[in-house]
């Protein structure tokens, strides 16, 4: 604390501010986003959030590899994307700056751990001479900051170690951020106190080096105002802030309760997938089950088996987990049992960019299994929107009985938005009848039961499990007959029961084509996950500039909505923006013969708001 | 047993599908003996699961009139976990041959072995793999020529009763497929048997590999190459009953008894917490033309998966009371607006 008199600063009002924490990737910068993402949530801001880390959980100290970094966007307006490039970064060291100083607008401000620029750590980062003085910061504001030192001073009376005390330094920079943006300290020093709960001598660090921070912006003439960011207009409610991964383990367990159905996950730990593992398994009095099998393969296997049983089984995993579950799949989808496959898709082949998100098993959703083995897919669009794509998922599943797909991926699993708490009582009922009695006659009138004896309206098979008297019955994955199920080679069954698996998929009921932004325009944006965000905010741009777009992006990707061909075919000219090398492109082309033009990117970082702007201007303007 | 009849008979238990095992296959009678047993069992048929992977054994589900699935190759063990988890009031039965179980499923055999989840595993091993028409398997041995080794497999074996103990496995058992009574009585054992239970069953295919087991199994060879473990009872065997087992520097061996005394001979502990005997015992014999044990080699208690997991949602249902959705939504924070 400081005897020196608070400085009266002006107060500025901001419509918006994205800030990217960067830093060594232990030095704490996801927690250090989330506190701040909190604390604006609970303010009533519109935000949304970006996570980007390392595949490694320690890489190299103060090298480029080892940069973690949150971005965090928080406006007075509604908003749909973490923002396109950052108006504040706040660099933890060289390698930090480094690695990010080229995202941030010209203009924007950069707060230094000035500490860290060592003649070693500039080294580590590569750099040949110091960037706060030689002119590399020139069209930026730059504030250095003596975080380490502040911090150590500012935790010695606790007695903290100075090599301990260093570990404080992000709340330092948590508090510095929370002054600049008046934000209330009282929720980070509750928040402190529970996350560090037990750990006494902690818990005062870290809260000394917040309020050191907090009062450095205060005091310290460094800065030339702070600023206000007003809540937004959202709609009233109760609100939590959710990632997609934690909504989707969420929506599982709503899923079971609207489908009175205990839940098993089988799953095999995977990055960016295993979140949910680690949700759902803390819902053990939920009745959820949760298997951490041996491979991919068992946990994919382990979930028909618990289908076969009567449970609602899930299989979580990401693209190369899919991969390794493709012969489980094809079994799922002879079965025909309802279970729900979540890809949490990254960059691949192989291993490819494990931290960083793509769209990129679209096809492999499709048709990544031998043979003619459909299933449906479903793609949420927003971290909030998983929650409701997990029922969606769900309710396919059940009421067709098949496995169904539902591609998330490294974007909306961990970055998060504000979510209006649903009404539980509004949630769909997607509870199904197990099957009873016999549903057939014998020659001699006797009632016996037929496992592949169809639903006329859904043909969806009778889901009849152990346990039921007289109902015994073998499937399996050899070609069964029609209606009774038992094994046949017989050619015209084979055909039939192509016939009827694909006529299946294709008849199950999903929403219209719903026709976002101008519905008379002639040029139109087709999209599907989580470029929703961005494309969202393109239109805005667009229709503020006189242009007229529509919008179209697609959940249900198989089967599409019945009416997707004829309306896309109502537009002169559509671009499709995918994080792919044109998948869904290839898909629409191939249904439809539409010229939809593919906008690709790959490089593990999603799309802007600028780049799709770009690409379309440039599709409306193409003759 | 009881004087009341029984709730179903051997026929009960048939399905009405033509067993498509080629004539003369060890496949017959084991079904035989499933048949035969099930109804001293006192199951119920709807509450017994057949689980197979892919291969001749991996057919018996559609030949049980009782739930049943025929897998993919090598699965069966991870399917019948899942279910066993989500469903611990059935009777779980898992068949696979050698090849399904020791190589592509080997994996997730291990892992059942080692979880102890409530499965009967029966490990059908002809040394051979039939359903493919004659390659040569995990188990068989070194020089095996088939039509993928015709200069003689290169690979060793596994044997498949040392490969479980080395698991962890709770319950192991071999029997033949030439002694029904014998495989019966191993049967109602695992069945007994809380935990993952494995057993062993020679069999002979008698197109691709016949007579593979004819050393040990024929009538004329059980004296000298069969040898019966039962529990507390001394190791021994031959046509007198002459030879028995010791245990010499940690190896055992056959010895006539009279070289070594009544006493020296090793008594057998099916229930020893240690697996080392059981172990030793599993190595006697390095092919089918040694003296070989069948019978039950481990059987101890160990807690079983399931009842584990339920057990887990218990706890959590108490400390937590049952989950209420609204509260999980709202378990983050939630703010006003």
């Amino acid at each position: 604390m400081t005897d020196t008199a608070p400085r009266e600063l002006p107060l500025q009002e901001l419509a918006e501010v994205i800030i990217r924490f960067a830093g060594d990737s232990g030095d704490g910068m996801q927690l250090t986003g989330d506190q701040f993402t909190s604390i604006s949530a609970a303010l009533g801001n519109d935000l949304a959030t970006l996570p980007e880390f390392p595949a490694e959980i320690r890489a190299p100290q103060g090298t480029l590899a080892g940069v973690s970094a949150f971005q965090v966007r928080i406006s007075d307006f509604a908003i749909t994307t973490p923002g396109d490039a950052p108006t504040v970064l706040v660099a933890m060291n060289p390698a930090a700056l480094k690695a990010q100083l080229h995202n941030v607008v010209q203009g924007g401000a950069i707060i230094l751990n000035s500490d860290a620029f060592t003649e070693r750590n500039l080294e580590k980062a590569g750099y040949e001479s110091n960037p706060l003085e030689d002119g590399s910061l020139d069209g930026y504001r730059s504030y250095p900051v003596a975080m380490s030192q502040i911090t150590r001073d500012a935790v010695a009376v606790h007695g903290v170690k100075p090599r301990d005390a260093e570990r404080s330094k992000n709340f330092f920079a948590l508090g510095l951020i929370s002054w600049m943006y008046t934000r209330p300290v009282e929720p980070t020093i509750e928040f402190i106190s529970t996350k560090f709960s037990g750990r006494d001598q902690v818990i005062k660090a870290n809260e000394a080096a917040f309020q050191a921070g907090y009062n450095f912006g205060e005091t310290a003439e460094l800065f030339e105002s702070h600023y206000e960011i007003k809540p937004a207009p959202l709609p009233s409610g109760e609100y939590t802030n959710v990632t997609g991964n934690t909504a989707l383990a969420w929506g599982c367990v709503a899923a079971g309760q609207l489908a009175r159905l205990p839940i098993f996950l089988g799953s095999y730990p995977i990055t960016p997938a295993s979140d949910i593992l680690h949700d759902l398994s803390a819902l053990k009095h939920f009745g959820v089950r949760t298997f951490q099998a041996e491979d991919e393969i068992a946990a994919a296997a382990s979930a028909v088996g618990a289908a076969f049983g009567g449970a609602l089984a899930f299989t979580t995993t990401s693209g190369p987990g899919v991969a390794l579950k493709g012969e489980t799949l094809g079994l799922a989808v002879s079965l025909e049992l309802p279970m729900v496959v979540i890809d949490i898709q990254r960059g691949g082949p192989s291993t490819g960019l494990p931290t960083k998100p793509e769209q990129a098993d679209l096809m492999m959703a499709m048709y990544g299994r031998h043979s003619e083995s459909p299933m449906p897919i479903v793609a949420p669009r927003s971290p909030a929107d998983c929650f409701d794509a997990a029922i969606e998922a769900c309710r396919i599943a059940l009421r067709y009985r098949t496995p169904v797909m539902l591609l998330s991926d490294g974007y909306l699993a961990t970055s998060s938005e504000p979510w209006l708490l649903p009404d539980i009582d509004s949630l769909p009922d997607i509870g199904v009848d197990f099957q009873r009695g016999f549903n057939g006659t014998n020659e001699d009138g006797e009632g016996i039961f037929l496992p592949y004896l169809r639903d006329p309206e859904t043909l969806a098979r009778p889901w009849a499990i152990p346990g039921t008297p007289d109902l015994m019955h073998r499937v399996g994955g050899i070609e069964k007959e029609d209606e009774t199920g038992n094994i046949s080679y017989d050619p015209e069954n084979h055909q039939k029961m192509v016939g009827l698996r694909a006529a299946k998929i294709d008849a199950i009921e999903v929403p219209d084509t719903e026709v976002a932004g101008d519905t008379d325009a002639s040029f139109c944006i087709l999209g599907w996950g989580s470029t929703w965000g961005a494309i969202d905010a393109t239109v805005a741009r667009l229709q503020e500039a006189g242009h007229k777009v529509a919008h179209v992006h697609l959940r249900n990707l198989n089967p599409m909505p019945k009416d997707v061909g004829e309306v896309l075919a109502g537009f002169e000219k559509i671009i499709c923006p995918e994080m792919n090398d044109g998948q869904l492109v290839n898909l629409i082309r191939a249904k439809f013969l539409l010229d939809v033009k593919a906008v690709n990117k790959m490089n593990g970082v999603p799309f802007t708001t600028g780049e799709i702007e770009a690409a379309a201007l440039a599709a409306i303007e193409a003759p | 047993m009881t004087d009341t009849p029984m709730r179903t008979k051997p026929a009960d238990w048939a399905t009405d599908q033509e067993v498509r095992w080629c004539p003369g296959c060890g496949d017959y009678s084991i079904l035989t003996a499933m048949r035969m047993l099930m109804p001293e069992l006192e199951v119920d048929r709807e509450n017994t699961v057949f689980i197979s992977g892919i291969g001749c054994a991996a057919r018996f589900p559609y030949y049980m009139n009782t739930y049943g699935m025929h897998g993919i190759h090598g699965r069966a063990p991870a399917i019948a976990t899942g279910l066993a988890m989500a469903r611990p009031d059935l009777d779980i039965w898992v068949v696979g041959g050698d090849g399904d179980m020791m190589s592509i499923g080997g994996n997730h055999l291990i892992h059942a072995l080692r979880r102890n989840v409530n499965i009967n595993i029966l490990l059908f091993n002809n040394m051979i793999y039939g359903l493919t028409k004659g390659q040569f398997s995990p188990t068989s041995e070194v020089g095996k020529v088939t039509k993928s080794s015709p200069m003689g497999s290169l690979d060793a074996p596994f044997n498949p009763v040392s490969v479980a103990l080395g698991a962890e496995a709770s319950f192991v058992a071999r029997t033949h497929d030439m002694d029904r009574e014998h495989m019966m009585e191993m049967f109602r054992r695992a069945h007994a048997h809380k935990g993952t239970s494995i057993v062993e069953v020679f069999q002979n295919c008698n197109v691709f590999n016949d007579g593979a087991w004819e050393g040990l199994t024929k009538k004329q060879n059980r004296n000298a190459n069969l040898i019966s473990l039962e529990h507390g009872k001394p190791i021994r065997f031959g046509a007198d009953d002459e030879l028995g087992v010791i245990i010499d520097n940690g190896v055992a061996k056959v010895v006539p008894i009279a070289d070594v005394g009544e006493a020296a001979v090793l008594v057998h502990d099916e229930g020893k917490t240690d697996p080392s005997t059981a172990f030793m015992l599993s190595r006697l014999a390095s092919g089918p033309f040694e003296p070989t044990p069948v019978g039950v080699f481990r059987a101890v208690d160990r807690i079983e998966y399931a009842t584990s997991s339920t057990s887990q949602l218990a706890m959590a249902h108490n400390e937590k009371g049952s989950g209420d959705l609204q509260s999980l939504l709202r378990s983050r924070g939630t703010w006003q607006v």
